[in-house]
Order: structure tokens, then sequence, then C-alpha cells
């Protein structure tokens, strides 16, 4: 069996965030000041005010950037390497860190990525595929 | 908001002394004792002059009143003094914070001092799990820097020659300095060999991970002179800035805090990017040295590549850098060597001198180009 990665943090505002993903949605906060913000918190970076509703993506978003692991920096993630990591801007404004599913070398800058629930042992992660 | 320029040539570095660097086997206290006795010797004073002293915390190991610790090991009582943790940028900004406390009358003489052991303690650190955002993989501030390089290429184009300059000019100055931990000179077939780690970066690209302790004495000019110090470097301007620390609330990866921190620091000296003879530049990754020159004002953003070629960064080139080898080949120490190298410069003593250096430029910088700040020194 394969080790298992870092544990997740889950503390009593993140929860709601990796439960969506669990049922295979991709959520963000949005303030009613306007202002839409991941990863979670408890106070909105803007206005830092708590008048925020959790949001549904629509799942779309462009790849800006990426890096390719050639060394595992933890032992889940030795059998993986050559893997990537990329930075990922969704269409609603918030970027996020995720893998692309797909060869590395597929990968593009400003490329068309689209939301994939991606279950993995007792999590599901927010991962994206190459659009086309 | 304008910058008061006032304090330009009235504090100088009055000392500086370092201990080894690489693998030491030694607890971070004694190294501090070590660099600050030398600093102190440097600067021709005795501790008891000492009422400050500024510490960077240690990243192999966390502890609590650390920078009491520092002090209770030196046999002082300061008045002002503490552990600041601000990753590289700390060793200039705690300069520049004894310098406003001096200004006010709170205190006289103080010890800026770095200490670390992340090669025999934990180098666990430098290559930590970034939050839950390890689920995916992220982890290193490698990762980081992997994550702003390939977007500088994106956007710019920039080429693997850019990069290569950078880690070729280091390894250069660092195989001609004596205390250097890697004094190896770098070709550019055995740059691009080099094995890529987290691509876009090559081993190439990363600093060295060392033990080691650095220290500076800084008090006024005017105390200097009572004081009779031998070989004190005037500071003639300085600056700071502060980002997020996940890149993913930047505005933009390929530009940094050294934009404010520079404009502050060169409006200070009165000096514009053209009058800088030699500079040390932060190289914890090749990239960082790029945006710096970017940012700084060297160069237009995305030009960097041009500005760097034909050997324009090492010794008798356009604005030798890391003269002492930076982080890529003296120590991999966090900004304080840079420092130490600005000073000898500008007392024309250091092992590859740039002949009469006036001003040098000095820049620190921490976590994944979360925090920076700029020192410049030069001949009043």
């Amino acid at each position: 069996m394969a080790t298992k990665s870092p544990g997740l943090e889950l503390d009593t505002i993140n929860e709601a965030y990796w439960a969506a993903l669990a049922e295979g949605r991709l959520t963000l906060q949005r303030c009613e000041c306007g202002q839409r913000f991941m990863p979670p918190r408890a106070a909105c970076p803007a206005c830092l005010g708590a008048r925020w509703n959790w949001e549904t993506a629509q799942g779309g978003g462009r790849l800006k950037s990426w890096v390719v692991y050639h060394v595992a920096f933890h032992e889940a993630f030795r059998d993986r390497v050559p893997y990537n990591v990329a930075l990922v801007e969704l269409d609603e404004g918030p970027r996020m860190i995720t893998n692309i599913v797909a060869d590395n070398a597929q990968l593009t800058a400003e490329a068309r990525v689209r939301f994939v629930a991606s279950r993995e042992g007792d999590r599901t992660l927010a991962r994206f595929e190459l659009v086309g | 908001m304008t910058t008061d320029k006032s304090l330009r040539g009235r504090y100088v570095i009055a000392g500086i002394g370092a201990t080894a660097f690489g693998k030491l086997g030694r607890d971070t206290l004694s190294l501090h004792v070590e660099a600050c006795a030398k600093a102190l010797a440097d600067a021709g004073i005795g501790k008891d002059l000492v009422d400050a002293v500024f510490v960077k915390t240690p990243t192999s190991s966390k502890e609590f009143m650390y920078g009491q610790r520092v002090a209770e090991a030196l046999g002082l009582a300061p008045r002002w003094g503490g552990a600041w943790d601000q990753g590289g940028a700390a060793n200039i900004t705690l300069i520049a914070f004894a310098i406003m406390a001096i200004e006010h009358g709170q205190c006289d003489v103080a010890l800026v001092s770095y200490a670390d052991n992340p090669r025999s303690g934990s180098r666990g650190f430098y290559e930590r799990a970034r939050g839950n955002d390890s689920a995916y993989g992220w982890f290193a501030a490698m990762g980081g820097y992997g994550m702003i390089q390939r977007r500088h290429m994106i956007e710019h184009g920039t080429p693997l020659e850019a990069f290569g300059a950078v880690a070729m000019a280091a390894r250069r100055h660092g195989a001609q300095n004596p205390h250097a931990q890697l004094q190896k000179p770098l070709s550019w077939d055995e740059y691009r060999a080099s094995p890529l780690l987290v691509d876009p970066i090559h081993r190439d690209d990363a600093c060295l991970l060392s033990d080691g302790a650095g220290a500076v004495v800084v008090m006024s000019a005017q105390r200097a002179r009572q004081l009779r110090v031998p070989a004190a470097v005037p500071i003639l301007g300085f600056g700071a800035g502060q980002t997020t620390c996940d890149l993913t609330l930047r505005e933009t990866l390929t530009s940094t805090e050294a934009v404010r921190s520079g404009r502050t620091a060169f409006e200070m000296a009165g000096v514009t990017v053209n009058e800088v003879d030699v500079a040390q530049l932060y190289d914890c990754f090749t990239i960082t040295v790029l945006m710096t020159l970017e940012d700084y004002g060297f160069c237009a953003k995305g030009r960097v590549a041009e500005y760097v070629a034909d050997g324009a960064l090492e010794i008798g080139g356009r604005l030798p850098i890391n003269t002492s080898g930076g982080l890529l080949s003296e120590t991999g120490m966090p900004g304080m060597q840079l420092i130490h190298e600005g000073v000898r410069q500008i007392r024309g003593t250091a092992a590859v001198q740039v002949p009469s250096a006036d001003v040098c430029v000095v820049s620190n910088q921490g976590g994944v180009m979360h925090t920076h700040a700029t020192l410049i020194v030069g001949s009043d």
C-alpha cells in the first residue's frame, strides 16, 4: 500500500471546502463586499468581515504556471516523480495550487483547463484536465 | 509618502565577523558568539558598549526567547533586542531597525547577528510541506521559485543562458574566495548538464545549505569617529517590502517587493543604479537575481537576459555581482555574507575586488519572495 500523503489540516472553516470536494464540487468563498477568495479563511481579506457564503466554481480556468518535481520531498511522492504541480486561475478569479491530469510534456502556458474531482484514498482533490 | 533622506551616511557598519561555513556540527549560540566576537574585534571595540542585540530566528530549531538567549551567551544585558522571523530579509531589516532605534536615543551600539545550522541540524524548513496544498505534492521553497521562474520564462521568454550567467558569475567569484564552501567554477556546459530537480530549476540554480554565523556592529558615524573605529563603512540607504505567503494570492509572479524596497533605498541614498559599482544580490535561486536586477531598475522588465549576457555579472563586467560567491558558492547563509562582502568592497579588501568601488547595493530576500530588504553602502 502506498504511503499516505501528508494529512489535511481541517478546521471549522476549511472542512466545508473539503466536504464539498468529496461530493464533487469545487467551492470558493464569496463575500458580500464582492471579493471571492481561496484558500478558505474565516475573514474576508478585502473587507475583513465574515459576510461570506460558499459558491460553487464553474470549473473552468487557465494554467498560469507549473513545475515538475523530479525529486520527492515526501515519501508519498517517491513513486510519482516526475509529477507536475500547477498554478491555475479559475474563471471566477481566485488562483489555486493543483495538478494537471495530463502528460507533463503537454502543459502549455495559458492552456484552458477544467476541474475534475479526483478521489485519492480518504480524500478528494481538485485536479484539472486540459480542455481540447 | 517621502523617504527621510537625513539618515544617509550618518550610520555605519563598524565591524563584520563570521565563522567558517559548511557542515560545522555546532549549536547556534556558540556560532553567534564567535561571529559577534570577531565583529567587535573588527570594529575595535569591547562588548560592554553594546546595548542592542538583534538576531534572525534560526530555521533548524525554534526556541522561545531566542534573542535573549543569544544576548545571554554574549554576556550582555541589552536595552533592545530579540529574534526576528522574516526569512532571508531579516538581516538588512534588523540593521534598519537598529539605525532607527539608535537615531531616537533608544540605544547606542547594536550587534546584528545571524547563526543557523540547517546542514548538520534539520533542513526540514526548506523542504516543508506547503499547507494542505502538499496533498498535490507542493513541497519545498524550490517548488515556489520554480513556479515563479516558469512564469518569467512564459511572459518574457527568458532563456536558460540568463540563469546560467548568474550561476557562473557566483561560482567564478566563489572559486577565488578561500572561505567559500564551494570553490569550484562552473562552465556553461556543466550548468546546462546539471540535473533538473524541480523543473525548470536545475541543481546549479539552487543555493548551498550551510551552517555558520555572521554578525555586524552598527552605530552612528559620529560614534564611530569618537571610538576611532578603523574601517567603518557608511550606510547610504535602506528599504523593505513584503507580499503574501501564498503565491496564488499575488497579482503577479514576475515582479517582486524589490521594486518598493529598492525605490526607498535608492531614494534615501540619492544614487541611481547607474552609479552602482558592484552588487550583492540574494541568490537563493538564480531567478531571484534576475528579477531583482529588473525590479531595481538595472534593466527593463523582461530584458534581463540581454543585460546579463557576455559575462556582465562577472568581475570586469558591467555589474559584478556576488563577488564572494553569494548563496550559490560562498555559503547558503541567508544574506549576512552579502552584507559582509558589500562592506569589504567599499573598504577595498575583497578577495575579488572591484577597483575603486564607491557604491554597493545589497539585497536580502525571504521566503519565496515574500519579503525583501535593500541596503546601499558606499564611501561617503
